[in-house]
């Protein structure tokens, strides 16, 4: 056998690939579903605690600025691992996928946050006075003026953001969900083959290639520079 | 509530698997000594090439680097470590942990160095030629200082994202943080080690993401 019928034979076997390449397909349905269901609630939750944070209580902003901080400074494997095993104890127990999505959801919240928090404070102040002295409510200010211009500026940051978070949707087959990367290593251990593992890579690839270009996209187009 | 405290801040078990926590707390440290720099490095090499005038070198690092953006680290490692055994190419959990992170890392520090170093005007690097400096004396003296200084904030925060993916290396059996504290978890039937464990990542890391975001505030 030649090296290069080996490394075929190894990673791309066709017989393994035809057996095992549906159940891998389903678990694109899971990523994809668990990476939509992360998105729409990370987002609106982070969304909605920076116009807490814009309401400027002193305890509501100290208690938002307490979960960002301590979100953004755990691993995300490690709250998966901490509520995955530790609710059950207190006898909650939530399917692993719920796990996963609340979890998720809340590092995206914390995160998106911060950058729609960034977006809010970089607003000019004279756009609020302006807001408030055609009548305009706080909260009316807030959200036909202030809110579509800290939007637009968050974008292209919270679409980096939001990618690196729905790639780890691949953490949850460390709690048992079955998404691509648990199906592709469990059918790697059933075959004996590498080749379900390349299934599950390309797969990925094919699912997160176009998000990355799209992120370019939007960081050309809304000409985003830090500095 | 009683419940809740012996489940997850149950102060005797912490004390009892403490020495296996410490252990792990070890590791972790010496896998940050050793990542974090493949990475800073990697990122800086990846970045001179996405920049470079020769198309056909920037076109294929670009490609490089949007491909490994796309790929789960975890995906990656799990590839590394279990995957390449079938051909005969088996790494202990170590190089496997340096190869997927080098691949990851330097994709994600790439791109910060490349906004970074397009962020300096060409008219820097024109005057630095004109004083008789190499192209590579002005890229390292003049290019480079401004470019880390304008995306510092966010070469740190990727910093602090790296040393959470450490935890990756628990899934393939390295004795870290979070390894140590699943298994303390396993032998105690209680989450407490975990908890301990966040703890610990919150010390280590929490004022660094005050730094970020103070760093962040000031220069928006």
């Amino acid at each position: 056998m030649s090296n290069w019928e080996r490394f075929v034979a190894t990673f791309l076997d066709p017989v393994v690939a035809a057996r095992y390449f549906p159940d891998i397909l389903a678990g694109v349905g899971v990523t994809l579903a668990a990476g939509i269901a992360v998105v729409i609630t990370g987002i609106a939750l982070g969304l909605s605690l920076a116009v807490l944070r814009a309401l400027a209580w002193r305890p509501v902003v100290w208690l938002v600025v307490a979960f960002v901080d301590i979100l953004r400074a755990l691993p995300p494997l490690v709250l998966l691992l901490i509520v995955y095993f530790g609710l059950p104890n207190v006898g909650v127990v939530l399917p692993s996928f719920v796990v996963l999505w609340l979890v998720l959801s809340a590092v995206l919240a914390a995160f998106s946050e911060e950058v729609f928090w960034a977006g809010i404070t970089s607003v000019n102040r004279g756009q609020w006075l302006a807001a408030r002295a055609t009548g305009m409510t706080f909260l009316q200010s807030l959200v036909w003026v202030i809110l579509p211009q800290a939007v637009r500026l968050a974008i292209p940051p919270l679409t980096n953001r939001t990618i690196s978070i729905t790639k780890n949707t691949a953490l949850g087959s460390a709690i048992g969900v079955s998404e691509i990367l648990g199906r592709a290593t469990s059918a790697q251990a059933f075959s004996g083959n590498a080749t379900p593992l390349t299934i599950g890579a390309v797969l990925y690839i094919l699912v997160f290639i176009p998000l990355v270009l799209t992120s370019r996209w939007l960081e050309r187009r809304y000409g985003w520079r830090r500095a | 509530m009683d419940v809740f405290l012996d489940q997850f801040f149950n102060i005797e078990i912490m004390w009892r698997v403490a020495p296996l926590i410490l252990k792990g707390l070890g590791q972790t440290l010496l896998l940050c000594a050793i990542l974090v720099p493949i990475g800073v490095l990697g990122g800086l090499g990846a970045a001179l090439l996405a920049t470079s005038p020769l198309r056909g070198v920037r076109w294929p690092a670009l490609a490089l680097i949007d491909f490994f953006r796309a790929f789960p680290p975890l995906v990656l490692l799990i590839f590394i470590y279990s995957g390449l055994p079938f051909a005969g190419i088996r790494l202990e959990p170590l190089p496997a942990i340096c190869v997927a992170f080098f691949l990851n890392s330097s994709s994600y520090y790439g791109e910060i160095y490349r906004a970074g170093i397009e962020s300096v005007g060409r008219g820097q690097i024109e005057a630095a030629r004109s004083t008789g400096l190499t192209a590579a004396q002005s890229f390292a003296y003049v290019v480079l200082p401004q470019a880390v200084r304008n995306v510092l904030p966010d070469l740190l925060s990727n910093t602090v994202e790296l040393v959470k993916l450490t935890t990756l290396a628990s899934v393939i059996s390295v004795p870290e943080l979070l390894h140590s504290a699943d298994l303390a978890r396993s032998l105690t039937y209680n989450a407490s080690p975990l908890v301990m464990v966040a703890i610990i990542y919150l010390v280590l890391l929490w004022p660094f993401v005050r730094l970020i975001a103070r760093l962040e505030n000031r220069l928006t």
